[in-house]
């Protein structure tokens, strides 16, 4: 076939990455964020940007809890998100118990306050938009079946960007390029641990096999309802979703809007396909009615 | 311990993992508020009440762990006829005098005890050559050795007890009176804990105390930071010593420290009243009571391990002053510096604005924004004649001199001081070797990974080379005085292209060797008082035993028994043992309370103690051992008293010496309050705390004064995650600025509508010493309480900022007074008042009379220092649990309340769920 737009393919989940690394393939890395653990510390915020020489995000007092540097961007590329929120207790049944224990009645869910934490960061989308957007091959996918941008290729095009469905990547001011987590490329090659899941002091933040850690992240939702936190669900862990599952996937304390995370994330270019199809038809269509508005011209 | 002690709090992240229930009492609703099974949110400043409340719970109904109780603490000992509690004294103790401000402390002594000297030091009355200290020479007297060692308490046998526990004397008894008011009702009125959230708390503590069970408590400098912060921890410890938490696993009262190795600087201190290992620095006294064989007299008790001082003494001053310190020369006991007075930093600044202190180090540390009324402290440094500051940044401390607050307000002029400033950069933890000594007494070594760049070098290399380069210039002098410092072991391998002195070599020297040659010894058992050992603090011996740096070791606990210390890795002090006081796990036969909670037991079949970790008293001491009339220290105590470091064996429930404002934890309210005393109407705040009473350290008025209404809100200093201490290792640097970049004040909705405040926009603080600046963040992370009727509000501060750096702003410090619990000179950072008002801060020279108008509107210039009404009414008497006559409760303030009538509490706008993104008080529409 040809390599017309009209032509492209999309590359079957259960094949991505695998294909192309034949021995050199490795079990699929991931992280599982349990944000019932998170206290909040923001050392993996830090960890991570020292790490990767991330530059500063810029100093704003934004006012929104203790967060002050808001969301993923170019630069911030691990980000701890504050929902604090004031709860009446008659409503707590309603919006979850979030760590309060199950002994406190509930007409003494004192000070009727909840605030979680929440460690964001890059998906590591099974189908990946990003990838699949991107003109240059900047953004690849590794022999850990994870999603890194090589910087040196990118040429800040850009068209990454809307791509997400989550809103992680983004282009640097400064340079223009696109720039994102790469679950530490450069440590995960030498069996080191991320730098955020190792700064976490409190396992919120775990990094392993991905088929493992889906085990372990079921098992502790289990463990959690049977201590009575009900609203205890996974997030992005399993392949039923419209990005068929995520490299990094959470446990979250209550709906992912509460948290800022879209409810049914879309693989943006799942329908790249049929998009450019239908380009392609609106195109003939077009050269169509050209030709026949030329053939009509020239028959008069 | 969320926010401060992230790395420590995995832990608590664990034990909650394992069904441990986890409380979090704090007057904030924070991050360890938001992983806690319950958040209790206390008034500031209210502790004693809530502990005494649980302490009342316990002694009422029972619940106390009567064996442990009868065996292992002091509950049986009768103390004297003439203590008087202070509930009969409306609201101080016997033995207070008011024109010196300060207790005879006598009357609070055991029945039969032998009353001597306070420990901790010959020195006299008499011997003050100084006529300022006036009424402060009972202060030179015992106070300066507060925090060494356990006092003495006499022979004893000669001590009269009831271990029925009957006696109304009996210590059992006295304590059940003195706590009788602390009733759930009274925690609700003063603390402002409902009575079903305080029930719920002293259940779960009683359930989880006992055999089976044990319950520990964390706490920080926000207990520490009070004028009683010693009492809030002593009310802690009567609350564990009568549950028996003590000395077992799982149990305690840790006390978490505020940065790296802080622990480690009071072991081997940096204080000036102590010496490595908590010995007492010795005091000036007259001649003939200036001796070594003085110090031990009053330093020796005979019981438990205090009872070697000698050995600690003459192997400390061996390990300093090697072949010069001989028996002739009472092995250099004359070459200790002897302290007069109280030398601790705040009368240190003092000195520099009389002129007396001349010169100034400030290392690791930032006084200019971590002091209170820091202000004080920039100006005392304008008035020195040198000043050196190491640090890894220019911090404020380096550069007040140019661009500090007061060069802003036109106080100082750059041109007219006259200080000499020298500032020398240090290397970082990961540019030198060395050990960390945090909260668990675990010496941890450092390795260096990297030469520290240009200039910068280590501490030890600084202090090394700065005493090479004096004993240089000194070599030559003849001077008596020069040769403490010309005689001192002062020769350290070096390494390295900077000449880093040898960490290793100094840990040798601290863990101790015996002089013939020069062997490590294996532990303090091993050191001597006859010149044969030397060891650089007591405590620390054994951290290089066998020639081995045990503070290197990192094995994990590979046992498989999660009740195992894993005692390979570090090496914590004493002797490498892990839990302080583990006698106490067993039963006085020797057995473990449950197996649950076994840790140490005796052995019968080997004739030995054996178990998990090193039993912190003689091996072979067996359980049943009565000592013989004579025995000295480690054998003077029996075989069933665990408490190894107090001359009585006891865990003391009631103190009869060591404190200086009672020997039981009595309820004042902070020096600068929102509420009077409702516990002790007659005595406000802590009749002993320590002021700097002067002109530019003003106090705020009173609840019951004029004036008071012009600083009408509390205010509480509190540390971040984001920021370190006082900003030098956080403000400075790019990736932790942004996290927090601007100084804020944390202010409840409620507050915020009363003053008229706008979340996100700047807000100006007033004190009676100055006025701040910081962002307004309105949450509801900070309630008011209802207090006697109306509504109390807190404003929460973090006190991080300063003007240099990249995250820069006003300091909190500033805004607070100067006042200390006398015990320890530590300062209320963690409860003054103020007032606050939209809007920022005048600039320049327009800033001091925006202060000043509030001054005069709050009229008094300020208080006595001891504004108590000592035996206030003699109907009082013998009433245990007498209730605050309505007409108190409810007093209305004098002045004008600018709060109105008490606002119906709780019930501000529920903002809709959602991100969280937006701010909480945004209304509904604009969020949706």
């Amino acid at each position: 076939m040809s390599t017309s737009p009209l032509s492209i393919t999309h590359t079957p989940p259960a094949n991505r990455g695998s294909v192309s690394y034949g021995e050199e393939q490795q079990p699929r890395k991931g992280f599982f964020t349990d944000t019932s653990l998170c206290i909040g510390c923001k050392a993996c915020e830090i960890a991570c940007k020292e790490w990767n020489h991330v530059p500063a995000d810029g100093q704003h007092f934004s006012g929104e809890s203790l967060d002050n540097t808001n969301a993923l961007g170019a630069n911030t590329w691990r980000h701890v998100a504050f929902i604090e929120q004031k709860v009446p207790a008659d409503e707590m049944d309603l919006v979850g118990r979030a760590q309060l224990s199950p002994d406190v009645p509930l007409e003494d869910a004192v000070d009727g306050m909840r605030w979680l934490m929440s460690s964001d960061v890059c998906k590591h989308c099974t189908h990946a938009a990003c990838v699949d957007v991107c003109p240059t091959g900047a953004l690849f996918r590794t022999e850990f079946d994870t999603v890194v941008v090589q910087q040196d290729i990118c040429n800040g095009c850009g068209y990454c960007v809307p791509a997400c469905p989550f809103g992680v990547i983004d282009r640097r001011k400064e340079d223009g390029r696109a720039w994102k987590c790469t679950l530490c490329y450069d440590r995960i090659g030498d069996d080191q641990t991320p730098a955020c899941a190792k700064a976490c002091p409190t396992q919120s933040i775990q990094y392993g096999d991905l088929d493992e850690l889906r085990v372990r992240a079921g098992e502790r939702v289990e463990a959690l309802h049977e201590r009575g936190v009900d609203q205890a669900r996974l997030y992005l862990h399993d392949e039923s979703d419209g990005i068929k599952g995520a490299g990094a996937f959470f446990l979250l304390l209550d709906d992912p809007e509460v948290y800022g995370f879209p409810p049914d994330p879309v693989d943006t270019a799942h329908h790249l396909g049929e998009s450019w199809r239908a380009a392609g038809m609106a195109g003939l269509t077009m050269v169509g009615v050209v030709a026949g508005a030329v053939a009509w011209g020239l028959r008069r | 311990m969320a926010e401060c002690h992230p790395v420590g709090f995995q832990w608590v992240m664990e034990a909650k993992e394992r069904g441990a229930k986890v409380f979090h009492v704090d007057p904030r609703f924070t991050r360890t508020s938001a992983v806690a099974d319950e958040h209790l949110g206390i008034r500031v400043g209210t502790d004693i009440v809530f502990l005494g409340a649980l302490i009342n719970h316990v002694l009422q109904n029972g619940l106390e762990f009567r064996e442990y109780v009868e065996n292992y603490t002091n509950a049986a000992t009768l103390v004297r006829e003439d203590f008087v509690d202070a509930d009969d004294l409306g609201g101080v103790f016997s033995g207070w005098d008011p024109e010196s401000g300060t207790y005879d402390q006598q009357s609070w002594g055991y029945d039969g005890m032998d009353v001597r000297a306070p420990a901790g030091s010959p020195f006299k009355k008499d011997a003050v050559d100084d006529p300022q200290e006036g009424d402060d020479a009972q202060t030179s007297s015992g106070e300066q050795s507060h925090g060494a060692h356990g006092a003495d308490v006499g022979d004893p046998d000669e001590l009269k007890t009831d271990p029925t526990l009957q006696h109304p004397r009996c210590v059992f008894q006295v304590l059940k009176r003195h706590f009788a008011r602390y009733t759930p009702d009274m925690v609700e009125r003063v603390c402002g804990i409902g009575p079903d959230q305080f029930a719920r708390i002293a259940d779960a503590i009683t359930e989880n105390s006992g055999r089976e069970k044990t319950t520990c408590f964390i706490y920080s400098v926000g207990w520490t930071h009070h004028t009683t912060g010693t009492q809030y921890i002593r009310a802690a410890s009567i609350l564990q010593l009568l549950l028996g938490n003590m000395g077992r696993p799982g149990g305690g009262i840790m006390a978490l420290r505020g940065h790296a190795s802080i622990q480690g600087s009071t072991d081997i201190p940096t204080l000036y009243n102590l010496l490595p290992g908590y010995l007492p620095m010795p005091s000036a006294a007259p001649p003939g009571e200036d001796d070594l064989a003085a110090y031990i007299e009053s330093n020796e008790p005979e019981g438990g391990f205090w009872g070697n001082a000698r050995d600690y003494t003459v192997s400390l001053m061996k390990a300093w002053w090697g072949e010069h310190a001989t028996a002739a020369n009472d092995y250099g006991f004359g070459y200790l510096p002897r302290i007069t007075g109280d030398h601790s930093i705040y009368p240190t600044i003092m000195g520099m604005h009389e002129g007396e202190v001349e010169g100034f180090f400030v290392m690791g540390e930032n006084p200019t924004v971590g002091s209170a009324n820091s202000k004080l402290h920039r100006m005392g440094m304008a008035n020195l004649k040198w000043l050196v500051v190491r640090d890894l940044q220019m911090i404020e401390s380096a550069t007040f001199w140019k661009d500090g607050p007061e060069i802003e307000t036109g106080e100082l002029r750059t041109e007219e001081i006259g200080t000499e400033v020298f500032f020398l950069p240090a290397a970082t933890h990961a540019e030198k070797s060395g050990t960390f000594t945090n909260t668990h007494r675990l010496l941890q070594w450092r390795h260096q990974a990297v030469e520290p760049p240009d200039d910068c070098r280590s501490e030890l290399h600084f202090t090394y080379h700065l005493g090479k380069r004096i004993r240089e210039k000194l070599a030559a002098s003849t001077d008596e005085r020069d040769r403490p410092l010309l005689e001192l072991t002062w020769d350290y391998p070096t390494h390295g292209p900077t000449e880093d002195p040898s960490g290793e070599a100094v840990l040798k020297e601290i863990s101790g060797y015996t002089v013939a040659d020069g062997k490590a010894v294996g532990g303090y058992r091993e050191l001597k008082d006859d010149g044969t050992t030397a060891s650089g603090c007591w405590i620390y011996s054994g951290s290089y035993a066998d020639e081995v740096n045990q503070t290197a070791r990192r094995t994990p606990n590979t046992t498989g028994d999660i009740a195992s210390p894993a005692p390979e890795w570090g090496w914590a002090w004493p002797l490498n043992r892990r839990v302080l006081y583990n006698r106490a796990s067993a039963d006085p036969a020797g057995k473990p309370w449950s197996e649950r909670k076994k840790l140490i037991w005796w052995d019968e079949e080997q004739e030995r103690w054996t178990g998990l970790d090193i039993p912190d008293f003689a091996g072979d001491m067996r359980p049943d051992y009565v000592p013989e009339k004579g025995a000295k220290a480690e054998w003077a105590l029996r075989g069933d008293d665990p408490f190894v470091m107090q001359a009585d064996g006891k865990g003391w429930l009631y103190a009869p010496s060591g404190l200086l404002d009672g020997p039981m934890p009595n309820h004042y309210e902070p020096h600068e309050s929102t509420a009077q005393n409702l516990v002790h109407p007659g005595v406000q705040a802590s009749p002993t705390r320590q002021i700097e009473e002067r002109e530019d350290n003003r106090s705020n008025p009173e609840p019951t004064e004029d004036g008071h209404a012009v600083y009408p809100f509390q205010v509480m200093t509190f540390r971040i995650a984001e920021h370190h201490t006082a900003g030098g290792m956080s403000r400075f640097l790019p990736h932790m600025a942004e996290l927090a970049p601007d100084p804020y004040a944390e202010v409840s909705p409620e507050l915020a509508e009363l003053r008229g405040l706008q979340h996100g926009e700047w807000a100006t603080l007033v004190s009676a010493r100055t006025a701040i600046e910081a962002r307004v963040m309105v949450t509801d992370r900070i309630r008011p309480h209802v207090i006697g009727g109306r509504q109390v509000h807190t404003i929460g501060l973090p006190y991080h900022w300063g003007p240099n750096g990249l995250a820069v702003g006003d300091s909190a410090n500033d805004l607070l007074p100067i006042v200390m619990d006398r015990n320890t000179h530590i300062s209320e950072f963690k409860a003054s008042t103020c007032d606050i008002v939209p809007g920022r801060r005048p600039r320049g020279a327009d800033l001091e009379p925006f202060v000043q108008a509030y001054r005069d509107r709050a009229g008094s210039p300020g208080r006595p220092i001891t504004p108590v009404e000592p035996g206030r009414t003699p109907e009082h008497h013998g009433a245990d649990q007498r209730p605050i006559p309505p007409e108190e409760l409810d007093r209305p303030l004098a002045g004008t309340d600018p709060h109105g009538p008490p606002k119906d509490y709780g019930t501000t706008e529920h903002p809709p769920l959602g991100r969280g993104r937006e701010p909480d008080w945004t209304p509904p529409e604009e969020s949706a």
